[in-house]
């Protein structure tokens, strides 16, 4: 493969698009930023941000599982992202510290079947640091399919939530003196949460889901205090950073899961100081 | 003859096994200003959640507006318990307020509505006027998180009234103000209480900054309940036998009472 950056931005366009792969990355990836970026925002709000780490972190020995007994992995990062969100959701309240020790558990214990499942399957290391850090290669046409489908049902599902959402995570007492059905909206948030860890996985890998989910939100909270503002503006970073970061891949050696990072981190840092320099 | 805003008729309510309290007959009338007091413990929010129909009493009856409990929460301002807001809670005091008018409403608001539709435009003048009533419209478009204490307090205030309630029940709204705080609220809610004709029912940690503003007190103790006009009710002898400590009461030259070794009282209302 020989490409190279050569600054003429409608022929570095085309060498982008010249690859089927990279036409299906980058399609990939924009279904992923739209979801994360407006899912990541609400989760943000709601400080649920060690949740997301987990569910994310679920999804990899999910995916190595799958994998091994010769599945899609996309099926094991959506199947146990999801039944991972569910357990959460019905795991007794309280956010005590108890809690977060037990999910801290769980966590490393998920990366431990992760890697287990990778050595049984052999031949397949590669495919560790794909599932951990992500790759632009190899995207299938089908999971482009299933992650449009997810991502659709769970942009839908996000505003048919809508108020109640807002109203849940800024205010669960007087939502739930409301009539809101507060336990059941956060249940169905963290479905969502674990549909936008899984789809993310899948671009990012694993462990830099963050640089999607996080990262983009609080850029956008740094800025802005309405919440509609907020969730437009948290799409659109994710949108650029993941654009910027295939594109960077594309064009250099080191992966993508580096780069989508590193953008959305130096936008953060830019949103902080424009804070600092305004306030 | 109007029926009171809350009826509690010999009620009973128990907790994890244990009574909260006992047999509590009380009348809330309608408009009119009245605190929850009492020692830590009591059940003081107990009583405003079993108001709201989210705890049944195990005996005896309650009905509010009227109606039997639960029945009538869309009538019913709430304002739970809580801390402040964190600083970095990315929503303004416009939005909050905002939620209480259509925040169990289901979907997103239509882009725009407030500009194109009669009904959007309605309910962006119900939220405006609101926030005028409490006096928040010098920062209610700001972060709710950087609004002070009593800022917070004012703009919760209106998310509670924004649905014009008859009822409105108040969980210890003054507790993280300062003084000078803890009484212009409690004048507001003497204002709206008057002007709007609502009934209030708030929760106190302490009587003395909200005593001048109140139409009647209701004390919780020792598993019952006890109600009166503040100069009634608040006499030495009642309240050392509702605390079961020795309390003095004060007046002062112009008539005002002032309650002294309340074992919850601030230290700031003084010692002797």
């Amino acid at each position: 493969m020989d490409v190279h950056l050569s600054w003429n931005l409608v022929n570095d366009l085309r060498q982008l698009l010249e690859f089927h792969f990279m036409v299906n990355a980058l399609r990939a990836g924009t279904i992923v930023a739209i979801v994360a970026g407006a899912i990541g925002y609400v989760m943000v709000i709601r400080r649920q941000s060690f949740a997301g780490h987990t569910l994310a972190l679920v999804g990899f020995p999910g995916a190595a599982g799958a994998v091994w007994l010769g599945l899609d992995a996309s099926i094991g990062f959506f199947g146990f992202c999801i039944a991972a969100a569910v357990l959460l959701g019905l795991a007794p309240a309280g956010g005590s510290g108890q809690q977060s020790a037990a999910i801290g558990i769980v966590q490393s214990f998920g990366l431990a079947c992760g890697l287990l499942f990778v050595s049984l399957y052999h031949g397949f290391l590669s495919g560790l640091n794909n599932l951990l850090f992500g790759t632009i290669v190899g995207v299938t046409d089908r999971q482009v399919l299933v992650l449009l489908i997810a991502g659709v049902v769970a942009l839908v599902a996000l505003a048919a939530l809508g108020r109640p959402l807002l109203f849940t995570s800024i205010d669960e007492a007087a939502a739930r003196s409301r009539g809101v059905p507060t336990r059941l909206v956060g249940i169905a948030f963290l479905v969502l949460l674990g549909v936008a860890a899984a789809g993310a996985s899948q671009v990012t890998g694993s462990l830099l889901v963050f640089s999607l989910l996080v990262a983009p939100a609080a850029t956008a909270v740094r800025l802005t205090a309405r919440p509609v503002v907020g969730l437009v503006l948290s799409v659109a970073i994710a949108l650029v950073v993941t654009w910027l970061g295939e594109s960077a891949a594309y064009f250099s050696s080191y992966p993508i899961g580096f780069w989508v990072t590193t953008f959305a981190f130096g936008l953060f840092l830019l949103a902080n100081g424009y804070r600092a320099v305004v306030k | 003859m109007t029926t009171p805003a809350v009826h509690l008729d010999h009620a009973t309510v128990t907790r994890g096994g244990r009574t909260i309290w006992s047999d509590v007959s009380v009348q809330i009338p309608r408009g009119e200003f009245v605190a929850v007091l009492g020692p830590n413990g009591v059940g003081k929010s107990t009583l405003l959640q079993v108001v709201l129909g989210l705890l049944p009493v195990t005996s005896g009856r309650v009905e509010v507006l009227g109606q039997p409990v639960g029945r009538a929460n869309k009538r019913i301002g709430y304002l739970p318990q809580r801390r402040a807001f964190d600083p970095a809670t990315p929503v303004r005091g416009v939005d909050v307020v905002r939620l209480g008018l259509d925040g169990d409403r289901w979907g997103i608001p239509v882009p725009f509505a407030g500009r194109f539709t009669e009904s959007g435009r309605a309910r962006n003048a119900r939220v405006r006027e609101v926030i005028e009533l409490v006096g928040a419209s010098g920062y209610a478009e700001r972060p709710i998180g950087q609004c002070s204490g009593g800022e917070q307090q004012r703009l919760l205030i209106a998310q509670a009234l924004v649905r014009e309630p008859e009822l409105l029940l108040l969980d210890e709204p003054l507790d993280s103000l300062d003084v000078t705080n803890q009484a212009s609220v409690s004048g507001l809610i003497q204002q709206v209480c008057r002007s709007l004709d609502v009934a209030v029912m708030l929760v106190a940690h302490d009587v003395n900054p909200i005593l001048p503003y109140l139409d009647q007190v209701l004390y919780l103790a020792h598993g019952g309940a006890l109600m009166g006009p503040p100069i009634e009710v608040i006499t030495a002898d009642t309240l050392s036998m509702l605390y079961g400590t020795a309390i003095d009461v004060l007046q002062d030259r112009t008539g005002r009472l002032v309650v002294v070794g309340q074992p919850d009282a601030t230290a700031a209302h003084g010692h002797h």
